[in-house]
């Protein structure tokens, strides 16, 4: 797969000197979602305003389907779609209007026939001829979407789509995502939902303090940093852990019913089947056994907390 | 160039004109219209000729110089500023169209909003005073340049404004007190010297002078020198605003 946009050490130092992206450089691949996470104040939405012209970039390169996007910004925008994370519509303009500003204000001809298919995809048909006031906040983001999509864009951003969505709308906005996506549109999707990037996602990027900490194939970063957690119920209730295994890492759960033994799947030797024979010796008798995978919020979470430690 | 861009704009602005048909021409009209009927008739009936003019047709040109310039400043400032208070300038930042195609599409649709009105006013006039315009080429360039540039001067102010009070502050501070003293209701020459070499300063005495030349041939300053307060007014503005957009200037971060 060709990159359809490069970031090459992307910086953003404002005015007061405060650096929201520093050297941010990110390949994003033709027709992919990339989860772009990263807590509050990360820099993920100056990183999509820097790429989309809102925000003029301090310093480093971005460009789009091999157009710069500072010398070629014609042909570089044109391809780009933005939704942004607020809700930002004219409240008295009516939706199908809005939507055929959009497309003029990209260089488009007009086209009532391509807005309709829009507006029927979005199922805001029925609304075309509503002020935007009139419409539920769920809609309102899809007059959004609408709008970013009239010209045609091959590259889509979302920043944070679903935020302050309840979870039926929020559901109903990854299918539209995944519909985007089947139509061939690349997508990036800014969230600090873990959850959405798990269910949406090719790749995922952290972005933390304005530096991307890791860009990754979601699979590849859940096997690779993923840790899995052995939970051992036992037929007998213990009063504490078995001397023979006391090194291990377990943990005895309070009712004594249950053992968890946490390990990494990418180590040469997981110690599951020693584990197993050491209790066995020991009398402890297994009622059953399962497997969990820790989820990309721990992943997560453990990436930011690294970083915050190792900040000087 | 992306003209899409420029329809685009001009268009949905305009929409905004007719969705507000009522507070955009009912208004000025009817302010107009007591201007005429306090100044023109009722006080004007007393005053003497000015220059051979009737005073009521005397003032028209000022009084439709006063409505054209506040609308343009106005129309103009709003359309830009509005994105700015409500966030949908993220488009116009992110569009693949240059800073003169943004400010053609607003400033096009500002000055065609006020040139309408400043026709309308006109026509107004004629039922209040005998009125005859000599040249009337001229008439509809002046009225199409003052548009025009005091459209792309409200364009600066709505780039500029960070509040509505702001916004109103131009135009009430200045150009208000402008118009007034560039002789609407006046000739310079009624004005004692030194307040007449004073008033030179005023770049809407030369504007106010053209237009009225147009109406009755009789003006305070050369026509020459209108046109060129004029025309330096209007480059001034559009080296403003592209100065703007090349450094971001209060637009982008």
């Amino acid at each position: 797969m060709n990159a359809i946009l490069k970031v090459d050490r992307l910086t953003k130092t404002y005015e007061g000197g405060f650096t929201a992206l520093d050297a941010v450089s990110l390949d994003i691949m033709d027709g992919e979602i990339l989860a772009l996470l990263g807590p509050n104040g990360a820099g993920k939405t100056t990183l999509i305003s820097a790429i989309c012209g809102i925000v003029q970039p301090t310093s480093g390169k971005v460009s789009v389907g091999g157009h710069d996007t500072q010398t070629e910004y014609r042909e570089a925008r044109s391809l780009i779609g933005l939704v942004p994370q607020e809700i930002n519509l004219e409240p008295f303009e009516k939706v199908i209007n809005t939507v055929r500003f959009s497309r003029g204000l990209f260089g488009k001809a007009p086209d009532d026939k391509k807005i309709e298919e829009i507006l029927r995809d979005l199922s805001l048909w029925d609304k075309k001829d509503n002020a935007i006031r009139e419409l539920s906040g769920g809609m309102k983001r899809r007059v959004l979407i609408a709008k970013a999509l009239s010209h045609e864009p091959r590259v889509l951003f979302l920043d944070e789509p679903t935020a302050g969505v309840d979870v039926e709308l929020r559901r109903d906005m990854w299918e539209v995502v995944r519909r985007l996506k089947e139509s061939g549109v690349t997508i990036i999707l800014t969230t600090h939902y873990i959850e959405e990037a798990e269910a949406m996602a090719d790749r995922i990027g952290v972005i933390n303090k304005g530096e991307i900490l890791l860009v990754e194939e979601k699979g590849a970063l859940m096997a690779r940093m993923g840790q899995k957690e052995l939970r051992i119920e036992l037929a007998e209730p213990l009063d504490a852990v078995p001397e023979s295994v006391a090194d291990r890492e377990l943990e005895l759960s309070p009712n004594g019913k249950r053992l968890t033994f946490r390990y990494d799947t990418s180590a040469d030797r997981t110690g599951i089947v020693t584990l197993l024979s050491a209790l066995q010796s020991a009398g402890v008798k297994v009622a059953d056994v399962e497997t969990k995978q820790s989820s990309l919020e721990e992943i997560f979470v453990g990436l930011v907390k690294k970083q915050e430690e190792e900040a000087p | 160039m992306n003209l899409q861009a420029v329809r685009a704009i001009y268009k949905f602005e305009m929409a905004r004109t007719f969705r507000t048909i009522a507070q955009s021409i009912v208004s000025p009209v009817l302010s107009t219209s007591l201007y005429f009927i306090v100044f023109g008739t009722a006080i004007g009936s007393r005053i003497d000729q000015v220059e051979g003019v009737s005073y009521g047709a005397f003032i028209v040109p000022g009084l439709i110089m006063l409505t054209v310039l506040t609308q343009s400043i106005s129309n103009a400032s709003f359309g830009i500023y509005f994105p700015k208070f409500i966030g949908t300038i993220y488009e116009l930042l992110s569009a693949p169209a240059s800073f003169l195609e943004i400010t053609a599409g607003y400033v096009l649709a500002a000055a065609t909003k006020a040139f309408m009105i400043g026709l309308i006013i006109l026509a107004t006039a004629f039922f209040f005073v005998d009125l005859q315009i000599q040249h009337p080429v001229w008439m509809l360039v002046f009225l199409v340049l003052t548009c025009l540039s005091f459209s792309l001067f409200g364009f600066i102010i709505g780039i500029w404004a960070q509040n509505f009070e702001q916004l109103q502050l131009i135009p009430l501070l200045a150009v208000t007190p402008l118009v007034f003293l560039g002789g609407a209701f006046y000739s310079i020459t009624m004005l004692p010297e030194g307040w007449q070499a004073v008033s030179l300063f005023n770049p809407v005495v030369y504007l106010i002078s053209g237009f009225r030349w147009s109406f009755f041939g009789l003006a305070d300053v050369a026509l020459g020198w209108s046109l060129v307060a004029i025309l330096g007014f209007t480059g001034a503005c559009i080296l403003t605003i592209g100065w703007i957009f090349k450094t971001g200037w209060r637009i982008r971060a």
